[in-house]
């Protein structure tokens, strides 16, 4: 899963988006890792994250199955972050996602403390995580960079929509959904909120950001090509 | 993916969420429709959307009413009003679209979900990338172009004509039908999914080369490639040595996924009876 590596973006864009995920390592430390995956989602509560996830079920902003139609006047945009630690069944990757720095730093430390074993990483700019790393006073064990996009890059959509449709790395945020929104906002049809939520509720595991997403949908409005 | 006729009421808000552009709606039966060709089964539209369950001749009915009075309604965009989307039960070849583009489907092969793979995020527990090499991830099709097998396979032959070995937990690599040749299966070549990711390890001492290759190969495909590169840190966290590569070669690196190190092996190994 290299579904948070490729954000489109510059490290600067990046201030606001801090994913920290655990992950249990088949045949590795896997066994009885359900407890230690659902304790991990717990911890970060307090610290104020604005999405939790796993693999298997998805965000704390979820689609409904039986949507009522009053819902349509007023729809929760609240994340469900016990829903997320709940759902927890399996060994799978779990996420907090945070939209500052300190917070996902006390995190890190934090989980250093509870001394899950599971593997931990921060995904976002390299300094970004370094910093983390530093005040957590843990040295970083690896690191995976990205290159960026390459081949026929002519297929891909101008970088606003990419920097929206980009952070769910699986691609489940469509090019034409991430535009949709974009011309939503603009035209007034929809808050930044509002679209930011209709977004993260394709991502599946959770590790869509709605406050960077709901900062570029404002900063779109004032965007020209 | 189906989408039952009979409850479609082609108000379009599936168009715009299909991560291929493959739902379109059909001006003769006035339905949308999915192009079977072009879907990567990544189930965005059943699982991302949130489903009503209104009658279908009502809507149909009110809209038809708005239409005629020129009238723009403003439905939500993330749902599907009458619940029309039906999955369907895939067989061989076509179940490998799934597997690579519905996330939530772990990997039979690795057992993990996404693109089933586990790269550098466990390497404090799996080793798999030591000091002096570099761990290459290429991805295929992302973002949201997609990608059928014949493409991948160009670039695998290349590799492996390179000398180079690929990761064996790894969904591709168990695809293959040659694994030193970098073949893939005949009957899944034709086959299209969201992204896959080709895994594979080298000398740091190798990477530059590995990498124009992989440059070479990509003009000679039809989609985009994404490139991550792991590498294992030293004693104090730091690592200089393939970013200083990387800068030679022209990338301005600004993102990575950073293992922090806080794993360890706990499994406890049952001894053979």
């Amino acid at each position: 899963m290299t579904n948070t590596l490729h954000r489109y973006g510059n490290a600067e864009s990046f201030r606001d988006d801090y994913i920290v995920f655990a992950i249990p390592g088949r045949g590795r430390n896997d066994q009885g890792c359900v407890p230690k995956l659902k304790r991990f989602l717990a911890m970060a509560v307090p610290f104020k994250p604005v999405n939790l996830g796993d693999s298997r079920h998805g965000g704390a902003l979820r689609p409904s199955r039986h949507m009522n139609p009053i819902a349509h006047w007023r729809r929760n945009l609240a994340p469900d972050f016990q829903a997320v630690i709940d759902g927890v069944d399996a060994a799978t990757t779990v996420a907090a996602v945070f939209d500052n720095r300190e917070a996902a730093q006390n995190f890190l430390k934090a989980v250093k403390d509870a001394d899950l074993g599971l593997s931990i990483n921060v995904s976002t700019s390299i300094e970004g995580a370094k910093q983390c790393c530093g005040g957590a006073a843990q040295p970083r064990h690896s690191v995976g960079y990205s290159l960026g996009f390459e081949g026929k890059t002519e297929k891909l959509p101008d970088t606003q929509v990419l920097t929206l449709a980009t952070m769910c790395g699986h691609g489940m945020v469509s090019a034409s959904l991430a535009k949709k929104m974009i011309d939503w906002v603009k035209e007034g049809r929809r808050t930044p909120e509002q679209a930011a939520m209709y977004m993260a509720h394709f991502c599946s595991c959770g590790a869509y950001n709605p406050s960077r997403a709901k900062r570029l949908l404002e900063e779109s409005r004032h965007n020209t090509k | 993916m189906k989408i039952n006729p009979d409850k479609c009421v082609a108000c379009g808000n599936c168009t715009y969420v299909c991560t291929m552009g493959a739902i379109y709606i059909d001006p003769v039966i006035k339905r949308a429709t999915v192009d079977n060709d072009e879907c990567v089964e990544c189930y965005a539209c059943f699982n991302g959307m949130s489903q009503e369950h209104l009658n279908p001749t009502l809507v149909r009915m009110m809209r038809r009413l708005f239409q005629m009075m020129r009238l723009r309604f403003d439905p939500e965009p993330d749902v599907c009003p009458t619940a029309a989307f039906e999955p369907e039960e895939l067989a061989w070849p076509r179940v490998v679209r799934r597997a690579f583009s519905d996330p939530r489907v772990p990997h039979e092969s690795t057992g993990v979900e996404g693109r089933g793979t586990e790269e550098v995020k466990t390497n404090d527990v799996s080793g798999r990338v030591q000091r002096g090499e570099a761990g290459l991830t290429i991805e295929f099709g992302r973002p949201g172009v997609g990608v059928r097998f014949h493409e991948i396979q160009r670039m695998t032959r290349a590799l492996a004509q390179a000398g180079v070995a690929f990761e064996k937990k790894n969904p591709v690599t168990t695809l293959m039908s040659d694994v030193a040749a970098g073949e893939i299966r005949q009957d899944i070549l034709n086959e299209k999914v969201l992204s896959a990711i080709v895994e594979i390890k080298v000398p740091i001492a190798r990477m530059e080369e590995i990498i124009a290759l992989v440059h070479e190969i990509e003009g000679q495909i039809d989609t985009v490639v994404a490139i991550g590169v792991g590498a294992r840190c030293d004693e104090d966290g730091e690592e200089h040595e393939v970013f200083a590569v990387l800068e030679r070669m022209g990338y301005k690196l600004e993102r990575a996924k950073t293992n922090v190190g806080l794993g360890r092996v706990s499994n406890v190994i049952q001894p053979a009876q």
